[in-house]
């Protein structure tokens, strides 16, 4: 069981939306975030005043899934995120130890597998 | 010649002209609220940008083309570069020229920025300057000369109280071009593209309305009975079409819906800007009611299509135009209007005469201003690279944000441009 976090571009989400679909992940939320991954900064001006913005706007995945599905989300968030251009975005998988579904109080590899599988 | 000036009639005019001069930034609060957040800036400045550019050439060579002689197509230049306008009424009106002039460039400048509505979100911004400069000399000078100058429609006939040709259909039928020319925008058909702000829209609608008052109560260019008569009809007309789209939100959908309101408000005054000083409050009424449906259908259609005319500028502003031009000829009543009648009330010839203004106008401005970006598209790209598309306009064309946080923005001095590691609260 892994927590899948992606961070990639605002205008990429609804293609990332996408490609978790096809890869039937069904369970996931989304934050915007602002951060800073070695891309060229914006430079841009308010009536003279001329700033560098060092932080962008990103959506950041995340998504529980059981050992199997990690592979699938991973591909989803890179083939939905990418553009080949700096700024794209990065993926961390970090173990999850303990999950539980509210409703049912079902735990871990249970609660993280869409109902009806 | 300072005798034949009427002072109240001056009085309103200049309130007029500023009115509709509102309009724009109105209506570019209105664009903006529909498009997405990260393109706000592009959207509500090309609007701007439709009062610095159009008010220039109608300075220049616009009104003059417009205004000057009897020619039957266009204009001549005896008025370019405002060469003998001044404190002078032209003949037969009663208000200084300079004040007809000025009054008369607000509608060239709502017009130009009307079309940005069809090709918001990927037109490049020097590419909108260049076609809104030429745009409103080879086109909205030639219909306005038409329609209000001494050109054919106007001495074969043909009633156009505010601008059914010149700016309506004008403006409708050439985004309709401009769309297909620019082509629609990456994700357009393939993932939902939704308003960013329906408040500034509502708000924006009801701005464009209120100065609706000075465009088509200013357009009898007195304080006559036919400017009081569109006055009135300014506020009867829309009203009557925000019920039948609240009618028909309700039939198709459930719900009565904010944009729908506000894009019915559009709507309206539209219907009643070329038919306002020409028929009685009553038949205004119905036109509000009946020319909500053509308008209505043709936004649900055009959803359907490929053609991301993304503003529906042709379904508001093309379809209405038209629709209220036609109206005339049914219903103008000279008993109202003190001109002509029309066709319910014997005289079957003026129906023919709008019909003409009906076809001339779609075509003229749909094919000058298909060829024109065209040629402008040859030397110049029109729109954003898909990239760029996906940025936003804003950042990209603009170098600013809408919604700037300011969290990491990092000073700039100016002279060297050095980077200073002093994070800016808030640049906004």
């Amino acid at each position: 069981m892994k927590l899948v976090i992606g961070i990639v571009r605002p205008e990429q989400a609804n293609q990332v939306l996408e490609a978790l679909y096809r890869a039937e992940v069904r369970g996931f939320s989304i934050s915007r975030v602002q951060g800073h991954g070695g891309e060229l900064d914006r430079v841009e001006t308010y009536r003279g005043t001329t700033v560098q913005m060092g932080l962008s706007e990103k959506v950041r995945f995340e998504v529980a899934v059981s050992d199997g599905f990690v592979d699938k989300a991973v591909e989803a968030l890179c083939e939905g995120g990418r553009t080949g251009e700096v700024g794209d975005g990065k993926i961390f998988v970090v173990p999850l130890e303990h999950a539980v579904r509210i409703r049912t109080g079902d735990t871990d590899e249970g609660a993280v597998t869409p109902v009806g599988k | 010649m300072s005798a034949a000036i009427d002072t109240g009639d001056t009085a309103w005019m200049l309130v007029a002209t500023a009115l509709v001069l509102m309009m724009t930034p109105a209506l570019g609060l209105f664009y903006a609220g529909l498009v997405r957040s990260k393109n706000t800036l592009n959207t509500f400045m090309m609007c701007i940008a439709a009062i610095a550019v159009a008010a220039v050439t109608w300075a220049a060579v616009g009104y003059s083309l417009a205004f000057d002689g009897d020619g039957a197509i266009v204009g001549g230049l005896g008025n370019a570069f405002l060469s003998g306008v001044d404190f002078a009424p032209r003949p037969g009106g009663t208000i200084p020229e300079l004040v007809f002039f000025a009054f008369q460039a607000t509608f060239c400048i709502i017009t130009v920025a009307l079309i940005a509505g069809a090709v918001v979100e990927r037109m490049r911004f020097g590419a909108f300057l260049v076609f809104a400069a030429l745009w409103s000399v080879l086109v909205y000078a030639v219909l306005a000369h038409w329609a209000f100058g001494e050109g054919w429609l106007l001495t074969g006939g043909t009633l156009d109280f505010a601008g059914g040709v010149p700016v309506e259909m004008g403006s409708g039928f050439s985004a309709l071009a401009a769309a297909l020319v620019v082509g629609s925008r990456k994700d357009y058909g393939r993932q939902a593209l939704l308003p960013h702000n329906a408040v500034y829209v509502l708000l924006g609608a009801g701005l464009l309305w209120f100065g609706w008052f000075g465009f088509n109560g200013g357009s009898g260019f007195s304080t006559g009975q036919n400017s009081v008569l569109a006055f009135t009809n300014t506020l009867l007309c829309p009203a009557c079409t925000l019920v039948a789209w609240f009618a028909l939100d309700l039939i198709r959908g459930r719900k009565v819906t904010a944009i729908g309101a506000a894009t019915a408000i559009v709507v309206g005054c539209v219907l009643i800007t070329p038919a306002g000083g020409y028929v009685s409050p009553g038949w205004a009424m119905l036109l509000g009611f009946a020319g909500a449906v053509p308008s209505y259908a043709v936004i649900a259609y055009r959803t359907r299509t490929r053609v991301d005319e993304t503003l529906d500028v042709l379904a508001a502003h093309g379809t209405a135009g038209f629709c209220g031009i036609l109206f005339i000829g049914f219903v103008a009543q000279a008993s109202w209007n003190g001109v002509s009648d029309g066709l319910l009330y014997g005289n079957a010839a003026q129906l023919g005469d709008q019909a003409l203004a009906a076809l001339a106008a779609p075509i003229y401005a749909f094919v000058m201003t298909f060829v024109l970006l065209k040629a402008i598209g040859a030397v110049y790209p029109l729109r954003a690279s898909d990239r760029e598309e996906a940025m936003g306009m804003d950042v990209v064309q603009h170098g600013e944000e809408a919604y700037v946080t300011g969290e990491g923005a990092i000073l700039l001095l100016p002279d060297d441009h050095e980077r200073v590691a002093v994070p800016v609260a808030d640049p906004g």
